[in-house]
């Protein structure tokens, strides 16, 4: 009541429709997906890589993973040093799968990851016909590494990172 | 001008070939018009929206949309209720649809762009726009079903309080032109357009409100308001049937933005020193221009309860036309 003695008669009328031809006069902010990528944030949650290179096989990831979503299989070898003494081994990861049908991209994989085997990539469009092909294995992990992007640059006057100094 | 017979007639002679290119004419108007107007509809509350509207259908902007959709009707399962009257149920799309063409006769688009000259044009006109509420209550009491009756019963109570006005605002554009014949109302306003007197500004305004009232348009679709009775009349339809619903909504407003068009803006009449753009291409602007008016309407306001829309057709608008009337011929009158 309090607006209608503020307002004229039919005041409130006429403000509805110039919203409405405001808006239309505006260009709309709808991406046309299929036919234009849209143009994703850097760290972006679509998929997570892995580099198998860095991973020590320590299970932090699958331990961590509040699903269950990855597999891994590993066995240990043992190599003689030239020099003589103790051998030395070294786990070699047999298999690393993330079931994507499971995961629920929570990232504590990546973060769990001490080593940064684990990265977020942006591509999101994996859908498959058949739940089965949901589970991407290392192969396929290895190649979403090659979609990471560089984090982006840190906003000005923001605090350096901790590990830059190292 | 005047006096002068339609295109039809003088292109070529004899009774029954302007006969058919005339029905023709109508009819190719009748699906092209409302297609165009319910794209436009599409789009224009889309953007409203902040949307974008079809895109795919047709490759440019979804421009087949309506007609993807037409095709999508046609392929559906004709259902009708078990507990229906078949023969009324399948009749009433027809009534509501049919009216709305055979009011299009009665529209001058040129000075000689006409079917048939009547001499009682509005009268003709606005009987035959109000045919249509007889099929909705046959769609409404054939459905067996108790929205539908509801949604009927309110779009028949709408149409009598805002066919009052109306008629009533009509009545005062006819008195100011001296005559019920579209043509002859276009022509007597070669100088001013109706729309430049202040009391047909209002008379403009009023009807088009019960222009909008009438064809059950939101801020006034109680008779299809969805949260409350589904879809009114409509709701027992399916496939080709509601389509016809469908279209006839979109032909309502083209001839009623078309009447409105006549009345009050001068139908085919060009603004002055535009005169070299053909008067059907005004008429076609000017029909577009309130068809929009219309959608943006839409897009805007809010349903009104029912007890309000009464309220605002018996204590607001009827009044107001009648006022109208008393200037219109105090005017008339006195100068």
């Amino acid at each position: 009541m309090e607006t209608q003695l503020h307002e004229g008669f039919g005041q409130g009328l006429v403000k509805g429709l110039s919203v409405t031809l405001r808006t239309m006069l505006h260009r709309s902010v709808t991406v046309q997906y299929p036919h234009v990528r849209p143009d994703l944030p850097a760290r972006s949650r679509g998929v997570i890589a892995l580099k198998q290179e860095n991973c020590t096989v320590c299970y932090k990831c699958s331990r961590e993973c509040p699903d269950w979503c990855i597999y891994i299989d590993a066995h240990k070898e043992t190599h003689e040093p030239a020099g003589g003494g103790r051998a030395r081994s070294a786990k070699i990861l047999d298999r690393f799968a993330i079931d994507y049908a499971l995961c629920m991209y929570c990232g504590i994989c990546v973060e769990a990851c001490p080593f940064d085997a684990l990265f977020w990539s942006r591509e999101f469009d994996y859908a498959e016909y058949d739940i089965h092909e949901l589970t991407h294995e290392k192969e396929r992990l290895e190649e979403w590494t090659y979609t990471v992007l560089p984090p982006p640059p840190l906003e000005e006057g923001a605090e350096a990172p901790e590990e830059a100094s190292a | 001008m005047i006096g002068d017979s339609s295109v039809f007639d003088t292109l070529v002679g004899g009774y029954w070939i302007p006969l058919v290119m005339k029905a023709a004419a109508v009819l190719v108007v009748f699906l092209v018009v409302p297609l165009a107007v319910g794209y436009m509809e599409h789009k224009v509350l889309a953007h409203m929206q902040a949307r974008l509207g079809p895109m795919e259908a047709g490759a440019f902007h979804g421009w087949a949309q309506l007609v993807a959709d037409g095709v999508k009707f046609i392929q559906k399962e004709d259902v009708v209720p078990a507990a229906a009257d078949p023969g009324v149920f399948s009749l009433a799309p027809a009534v509501v649809l049919i009216p709305y063409i055979v009011t299009l006769v009665a529209i001058p688009f040129g000075p000689r762009l006409y079917a048939l000259d009547l001499d009682v044009g509005v009268f003709f006109v606005l009987a035959m726009s109000s045919v249509g509420v007889i099929g909705i209550l046959m769609a409404g009491w054939a459905s067996a079903n108790k929205f539908s009756l509801i949604g009927a019963l309110r779009a028949a109570a709408q149409l009598i309080a805002y066919e009052l006005p109306l008629v009533l605002v009509a009545a005062a554009v006819v008195m100011q032109a001296g005559s019920m014949s579209l043509l002859q109302i276009t022509e007597a306003q070669s100088h001013y357009w109706n729309i430049v007197y202040p009391w047909q500004l209002v008379g403009f305004v009023i009807f088009m409100m019960a222009a909008v009232a009438e064809l059950t348009r939101p801020p006034f679709d109680m008779p299809i308001a969805d949260s409350e009775i589904i879809f009114g009349a409509y709701t027992e339809y399916t496939g080709l049937k509601f389509a016809f619903f469908l279209l006839s909504e979109y032909g309502g407003i083209v001839v009623m933005s078309a009447v409105a068009s006549v009345l009050y803006l001068g139908g085919y009449q060009p603004l002055p020193g535009l005169a070299i753009i053909p008067g059907f291409l005004w008429m076609f602007g000017k029909i577009f221009a309130l068809s929009f008016v219309i959608i943006w309407l839409r897009a805007t306001f809010p349903r009104l309860r029912e007890d309000q829309l009464q309220r605002f057709a018996w204590v607001g608008l009827t009044p107001l036309a009648l006022a109208l009337i008393l200037v219109t011929s105090v005017y008339k009158v006195g100068v």
